[in-house]
């Protein structure tokens, strides 16, 4: 990605000549799109799998201006976003217990990096239960799918701090909430913001998938819903808006960490 | 003094999980958390013999695992040969690698709907989704094998005259064995997650569907057996797919 913005950036310098990556890429998307008509035209495949980009586009555009889409993204975000809170800051609790102390972490992080990858929406079950079928389950599915990545990201991370910080820290005799603030999460800012942008992605994942099972408001709703009435366009066109706001954001809190890194190295 | 050492954060990790146990069956029995919610783990240990006696685990299991291994398989038919397309199309890759990036991000698992679609309600839906989900590393991780080959290996093969396809097969595609395996075994877990997870949210196949059923007849003992029956097969499939990378890797 860095590499990239170097060149271009030199080439800019040095008057605008048409780069190859670009011609490239411009060249698959078009390809793509062509020949998506063409299948779609050629009757093929049936016209509701693969509708015909105007449709689609139409959709698009139908989608875009409605407020319902805005109504539930603000749902589906409000929760994604208190999922991350929650999730992550019992995350970051538990990451620097286990990434503290070599014991517990061998006691207890096995259980984490085990239990981590396993398919989390199988609990729905049981946060229905807890947190009723409203918001809560939706916001406590988000917040356990990203608990794991944010506590194992944040237990390596502390880890790697360099232990003469710690001893800095000890030196001045630091109270451990002391050491928290000052050592720990400025020594670690990388790997808390990297499990942070994991942890979004599938706190995002997590709401989202919960939403389509049991829910009457949100994204993940509207999916099941267009799916029920078999809109094939707006579907796509959904499935296209929610692509690109999960890599917008992803990009965004990349380019934040990015940012606040170049600051802090200052 | 060395044995505490050794033995005593495992002891502890288990001895810890088990006094949870305990304190929540205290618990629910002083009647602090209401054991319509969460069942006494006593009741739920009874309850995960009745299910794995009485709810057909065994062709289920089978049916969940044939479903990640067909997912995995084609994972690795389809995501190598697009890492060695992209390491051999230096210009495809510049173009593409990062997409392939942010697709690894982007939440695939939410176009079932749109699978549901395309192959019914199906073992196709479940193993397209796997599919899908697993292709982004293996495809990431052949490309970064294959690019990782040391410098020297190359000039070894380039000093006997090998032919581009030599070169590949002897010198490079070995080389880059390890790391693709890595990116298998990633896959292969995508897949697994993806598949499961699926199996739950559209209710159809083998291991997923069966916590369904059980939540909807409200039989929560049975539920939670369920689930935690699901993490165990879950955790041994990482185990086993863990050790067999181990056991298939060349020494690097």
């Amino acid at each position: 990605m860095a590499s990239t913005g170097v060149l271009t950036s030199s080439e800019r310098a040095s008057g605008w000549r048409p780069d190859p990556v670009l011609w490239v890429r411009l060249a698959i998307i078009v390809g793509v799109l062509v020949l998506w008509q063409v299948v779609a035209m050629s009757g093929l495949l049936y016209q509701d799998v693969v509708p015909q980009l105007p449709a689609i586009v139409a959709a698009l555009g139908r989608l875009l201006v409605n407020p319902e889409l805005y109504r539930n993204l603000w749902v589906t975000l409000y929760e994604t976003v208190l999922a991350l809170v929650f999730g992550g800051v019992a995350g970051l609790f538990v990451g620097i217990v286990l990434g503290g102390s070599r014991f517990f972490g061998r006691a207890f992080e096995p259980y984490l990096y085990y239990l981590g990858p396993t398919p989390k929406i199988i609990f729905f079950p049981v946060m229905i239960m807890w947190f009723g079928t409203g918001g809560g389950s939706k916001i406590a599915m988000g917040a356990f799918s990203c608990f794991f990545p944010v506590a194992l990201s944040v237990a390596v991370g502390m880890r790697a701090i360099p232990p003469i910080l710690m001893r800095v820290g000890q030196s001045f005799r630091a109270s451990p909430r002391q050491m928290v603030q000052k050592i720990y999460l400025p020594a670690m800012r990388e790997p808390v913001v990297n499990g942070l942008r994991l942890g979004f992605g599938i706190a995002l994942i997590g709401v989202l998938l919960a939403e389509t099972k049991l829910s009457n408001q949100g994204l993940g709703f509207l999916v099941i819903q267009n799916y029920q009435r078999f809109d094939m366009p707006a579907m796509y066109a959904l499935l296209i808006a929610i692509f690109v706001l999960s890599m917008g954001a992803n990009a965004a809190i990349t380019r934040l960490t990015s940012r606040s890194a170049a600051s802090g190295a200052r | 003094m060395r044995s505490l050492d050794r033995y005593g954060p495992a002891a502890l990790g288990f001895g810890g999980f088990v006094l949870f146990l305990v304190v929540v069956e205290i618990l629910i029995r002083l009647g602090l958390i209401n054991g319509y919610i969460v069942p006494l783990p006593s009741q739920v240990i009874v309850a995960l013999e009745r299910v794995i006696a009485e709810e057909g685990i065994l062709p289920r299991f089978l049916l969940t695992a044939g479903e990640a291994l067909g997912a995995g398989l084609l994972v690795a038919l389809i995501g190598i040969p697009l890492g060695i397309l992209l390491f051999e199309a230096d210009l495809l890759r510049r173009a593409t690698e990062n997409w392939v990036a942010a697709f690894a991000a982007a939440p695939i698992v939410l176009v079932y709907p749109l699978f549901l679609v395309i192959f019914g309600r199906s073992s196709w839906t479940i193993i397209a989704i796997g599919t899908v989900a697993g292709l982004p590393p293996v495809i990431l991780k052949t490309l970064e094998g294959l690019a990782g080959v040391r410098p020297v290996l190359i000039r070894v093969g380039r000093s006997f005259n090998l032919t581009p396809w030599q070169q590949f097969r002897t010198i490079l595609f070995p080389a880059a064995v390890p790391t693709i395996f890595a990116g298998l075994r990633l896959g292969l877990i995508f897949a697994m997650i993806n598949v499961v997870g699926v199996e739950f949210l559209i209710n159809f196949g083998g291991l997923g569907p069966l916590i369904n059923e059980l939540s909807e007849r409200y039989d929560m003992p049975a539920t939670y057996a369920a689930i935690c029956f699901v993490v165990l097969v879950s955790v041994l499939f990482f185990l086993a797919v863990e050790r067999i990378e181990k056991w298939l890797r060349p020494a690097s």
